[in-house]
């Protein structure tokens, strides 16, 4: 019974993640240079906000691609419109990487 | 011509460096502050001179991302040493940077167009992996109060991100 319930709740939210109206919101933070987590996977129409913790600003920065700016103690935000593996880099301090996986 | 002031930092941090190593004595925690700040605000003494002398929109946007992030940085340091009541200690090491630096403006001063640009940031480059070596072989592992250390860590970090941006200007003025 409690299993039934269970696999009724599981299927149900699977349901709602699937649904492409509920695109979701992926927060990725930035405290001292790290992008965290680091790779994140998503689908097409999920938005991903940056939130910076440090007190200079950041970017995300797709090479030949988008860029977001992330001012400092503040948020940057995109919602991602193409499926496809991309890597990401902050322009200003190229020595912080992130990654996205977006599934259509 | 613009590798000799490389050379001469370099010369200047490991001649001041070496003393204070040697005496047993690593530098103090007020020493360190004092070298960790001056070696910001030369950096944006720099960029303040290529924010006006240069007509690089890359450039330009370089030396005020500098001006901005050693700003930020060495208000938090400040912060940071009127916390735990230390009083920055101005030092042989710090002496040195400063000249150095008061030498190279001199020289970028009588530069114009694409020749000030490429020595501005062929300095920007050098004058980082300078105070980054000394951050990790020297000021790092010196200090001794903890939060002091965690700045200079994330200051590091950042310095080392402005070398490579600087690289990545680099490699566009060519």
């Amino acid at each position: 019974m409690r299993a039934a319930a269970l696999s009724l709740l599981g299927s149900l939210a699977l349901a709602l993640v699937a649904s492409p109206a509920l695109a979701a919101t992926i927060e990725v933070t930035i405290d001292r240079l790290v992008y965290s987590p680091a790779s994140v996977e998503a689908r097409v129409g999920d938005t991903i906000e940056w939130v910076n913790k440090d007190v200079i600003a950041h970017t995300a920065t797709v090479k030949g691609g988008w860029e977001v700016m992330i001012p400092p103690k503040s948020k940057g935000r995109i919602t991602l419109s193409r499926a496809g593996a991309v890597d990401y880099f902050c322009r200003l301090h190229p020595n912080m990487k992130g990654h996205l996986n977006v599934a259509p | 011509m613009f590798i000799r002031p490389t050379a001469a930092l370099a010369a200047f941090l490991l001649v001041s460096a070496a003393p204070l190593a040697e005496a047993a004595e690593k530098p103090t925690d007020p020493q360190i502050a004092h070298i960790a700040y001056t070696a910001g605000v030369l950096d944006i003494e720099a960029a303040k001179l290529a924010i006006k002398k240069s007509k690089t929109k890359e450039v330009v946007d370089f030396a005020k991302d500098m001006e901005r992030d050693h700003e930020a940085v060495n208000k938090q340091a400040l912060d940071l040493v009127k916390k735990l009541k230390v009083k920055p200690e101005d030092n042989a090491t710090s002496q040195a940077l400063t000249k150095a630096a008061k030498d190279e403006r001199a020289k970028l001063a009588k530069l114009k167009g694409t020749a000030f640009d490429k020595a501005y940031i062929e300095n920007e480059v050098a004058y980082h992996k300078q105070v980054n070596g000394a951050l990790e072989t020297l000021l790092i592992p010196s200090a001794s109060n903890a939060e002091l250390k965690s700045l200079l860590e994330t200051g590091l970090k950042i310095f080392q991100g402005h070398e490579q941006h600087a690289e990545h200007v680099a490699g566009t003025l060519k």
